[in-house]
């Protein structure tokens, strides 16, 4: 398990390290996620060991957005100033985007997983 | 024996008091959520911050002082995004297959996001700078910030643009695509991630691994595809 939790973290230390050697605009973590994802290939599987630690991580993802969540209280103020606008803007413009993308994909892909098919 | 208010004065100044009172806060949220028959509108991340706010003000807490003991969880946010090469890689051959469809939804997700984002914005006559800032705003938080800064926009607004916005996607997201008839968990994840970054994701994953695998990989590939497109059309608007 700890050597599975090094790699993880091993992974997103390159991370950091490569996008700030080549200066692209991705975050370090999305970068550790393509080495991660290389790993896999490589070993042409997720390790059982990797995928308690990972699996599990993922399984409380939505937890690790808490913090950050709070912070919005900090540019309340910032967002009181202009509240309509930008929570319209923020409502319309994500109701709008997922409809767009949704449809769109499912037009194009030519291989869907439908509901139903998996329980 | 010490009295209540030392005991207080000292837990707060540990990091262990709101460690503690954010996983406390998750977990009711989860309750609820769970109670619920897992409904999107009782979404945990919404619930827990809302307790927490409320908390926080109601302490006289500063979110410095609360970020303290927050940041522990919120340091496992990287790690947590590394993870999400596992059910990418599960799920590899559904995506391969639809490679093409995959780039032209999210290219033209990234786009709509940003346009009408800013649309609205402009329409209900924000400031220059709120336009700037909210751009980006369905992108993953640091790669928002670095676009929202070049833009002219402040960064720190964007970031807690990004942050409501995920919780819009989550909450309100998984309606639309009921209401719109998207059957296929690729174009339901796909969708969640590219309007909703790691957030919708977490739900995505929730609820279905493939539609979890289309998420965070859309999630990605719209903050690369963001980052190239946006500061180049901006250029050339404005």
């Amino acid at each position: 398990m700890l050597n599975h939790l090094t790699l993880i973290f091993a992974c997103q230390l390159a991370g950091e390290a490569l996008t700030r050697a080549f200066e692209t605009p991705l975050p370090g973590p999305v970068i550790g996620m393509v080495l991660l994802f290389i790993y896999c290939a490589i070993r042409k599987g997720v390790p059982d060991d990797l995928a308690s630690v990972g699996d599990n991580l993922l399984k409380n993802l939505s937890l690790l957005f808490v913090p950050a969540g709070v912070g919005v209280m900090v540019y309340g103020a910032l967002f009181a100033r202009e509240a309509v606008a930008i929570v319209a803007a923020l409502i319309g413009s994500t109701v709008i985007t997922v409809g767009v993308t949704g449809l769109l994909m499912q037009r194009l892909n030519k291989t869907p997983v439908l509901m139903d098919d998996t329980k | 024996m010490n009295n209540a208010t030392s005991i207080w004065v000292y837990l707060s100044t540990t990091p262990l008091l709101h460690l503690t009172l954010t996983l406390a806060a998750f977990a009711v949220g989860n309750s609820i959520y769970e109670r619920m028959g897992r409904n999107p509108i009782f979404n945990p991340v919404l619930i827990a911050v809302v307790i927490l706010v409320a908390m926080l003000i109601f302490t006289n807490t500063s979110y410095q002082d609360y970020f303290e003991g927050a940041q522990f969880v919120h340091f496992l946010l990287g790690p947590a995004t590394v993870c999400l090469a596992l059910p990418l890689y599960r799920q590899f051959e559904k995506v391969r297959g639809s490679a093409l469809a995959i780039f032209a939804s999210i290219i033209t997700g990234s786009l709509t996001a940003s346009a009408s984002a800013v649309g609205i914005a402009w329409a209900l006559s924000a400031s220059q700078e709120t336009i700037m800032s909210i751009a980006p705003k369905s992108v993953t938080a640091p790669v928002a910030m670095g676009i929202s800064e070049q833009l002219g926009g402040l960064p720190s607004l964007t970031a807690a643009m990004v942050i409501v916005t995920g919780i819009i996607g989550a909450t309100l997201g998984p309606l639309v695509l009921n209401v719109l008839g998207i059957k296929d968990w690729a174009a339901r994840g796909l969708a969640m991630g590219t309007a909703s970054h790691g957030i919708g994701t977490a739900r995505a994953l929730q609820v279905n691994e493939v539609a979890g695998a289309f998420s965070g990989l859309a999630m990605g590939l719209n903050a690369l595809a963001t980052a190239l497109l946006l500061p180049l059309i901006f250029s050339l608007i404005f």
